[in-house]
């Protein structure tokens, strides 16, 4: 008998869940790709300066301690939006930035820098978009943790706000710092699945 | 394809079989900033640096798999259009089948119980003639048999009626 009621009440059940899981579906930001780059190794790269700069940007200036690699472009609006608190953390030094100048035409970043201020310790121009790619860049801004090991520990999507830095970036970053040089990513619990919200566009 | 292409002739490689390769391999991939689109149906910037990315590969001698690999490498299972076929997927490719069989079997029961109570059946319902009077009615118990006719009314009293059904 109870069997019998529950071929009339499974699938009314059944549909109730599909429909809860689908109405949670909407709510999510299709924009915000997770990453399968999170406690791997950063690719190797060596990009070149960009224009007016004497430096570029190689896999070599990573590690040794925690930093931030910021894809950039002169040609992205929501680049504008995490700018100031860029410049903020640089000027209380408060984490080495790097950054990738992504698919800019020659000399538009650094035009743009002029105009904005430069927060990054080095920039890499990466005209050609191949070491976005190897990032698994869908989109900028984004920002890359990376730990004293040269491993990716983090990927924020979109714009940094205050209210991003302050509550999921600059914890993590303090609790990076306290990891040893040789320590296991595995051992930390640090869910390296972000993701902030934002535009990734 | 009906549609306007992507690929910029620049871009179209010399050799025509590892174009055509080329093509194939673009039509699984995913335009990683548009979403819905393939890399060969994208004129979206990245989509066009995955597109020469697929060609060099191919120059350089690489399987399709080897691209595969290296576009899940740095943008995962989410680059694929058609997701790999593993253990932990095998629900998402499984699931129409499993649900197609569940009806199929819940069709067959159902049908079967019929053809052995056919007294049983909608058709059958209100036929105070009905010849049956089975004490294993399955309908017995729900309020839509309950027709005022004593063949019935009997079954409902003397079973298992559930109080919340009246």
């Amino acid at each position: 008998m109870i069997a019998r009621r529950l071929i009339f009440i499974a699938p009314f059940a059944a549909f109730t869940a599909l429909v809860t899981y689908f109405a949670a579906g909407l709510q999510r930001d299709p924009s915000l790709i997770p990453t399968v780059l999170i406690d791997q190794q950063i690719p190797e790269f060596d990009m070149p300066a960009i224009e007016g700069y004497e430096v570029g940007f190689s896999s070599a200036d990573l590690g040794g301690e925690v930093s931030l690699v910021n894809i950039f472009g002169s040609w992205c609006i929501a680049c504008r939006i995490e700018h100031p608190l860029l410049m903020e953390l640089a000027e209380e030094d408060a984490i080495p930035i790097m950054a990738i100048d992504w698919k800019d035409p020659p000399g538009a970043g650094a035009a743009w820098l002029r105009k904005f201020g430069d927060p990054y310790t080095r920039i890499g121009d990466d005209f050609a978009g191949r070491v976005a790619i190897d990032f698994g860049v869908t989109g900028a801004p984004e920002t890359f943790v990376v730990d004293k090991n040269g491993r990716i520990r983090y990927k924020q999507i979109g714009p940094i706000t205050p209210q991003i830095w302050r509550e999921d970036l600059e914890p993590i970053i303090r609790e990076l710092r306290n990891e040893s040089a040789q320590g296991d990513p595995a051992d930390s619990d640090i869910a390296g699945d972000n993701i902030g919200s934002g535009a990734g566009g | 394809m009906g549609q306007a292409l992507a690929v910029e002739p620049d871009e179209i490689l010399d050799d025509p079989a590892l174009e055509a390769r080329a093509r194939d391999i673009s039509r699984e991939l995913r335009c990683i900033t548009c979403q819905s689109q393939s890399i060969d149906d994208s004129d979206a910037p990245l989509a066009k640096d995955l597109r020469l990315i697929v060609r060099e590969r191919l120059l350089a001698g690489d399987t399709d798999q080897e691209i595969m690999t290296y576009m899940t490498d740095r943008y995962g299972d989410y680059v694929l259009l058609k997701p790999a076929l593993r253990a932990d997927t095998a629900l998402l490719w499984f699931a129409p089948l499993i649900a197609f069989g569940g009806a199929l079997g819940a069709a067959f029961f159902y049908f079967r119980q019929i053809r052995k109570n056919p007294n049983d059946s909608d058709s059958n319902k209100n036929n105070p003639y009905s010849e049956d009077p089975s004490t294993e009615n399955p309908l017995a118990e729900y309020p839509y048999n309950n027709s005022h006719d004593t063949d019935n009314a009997d079954r409902i009293d003397s079973g298992a009626a559930d109080p919340e059904m009246k």
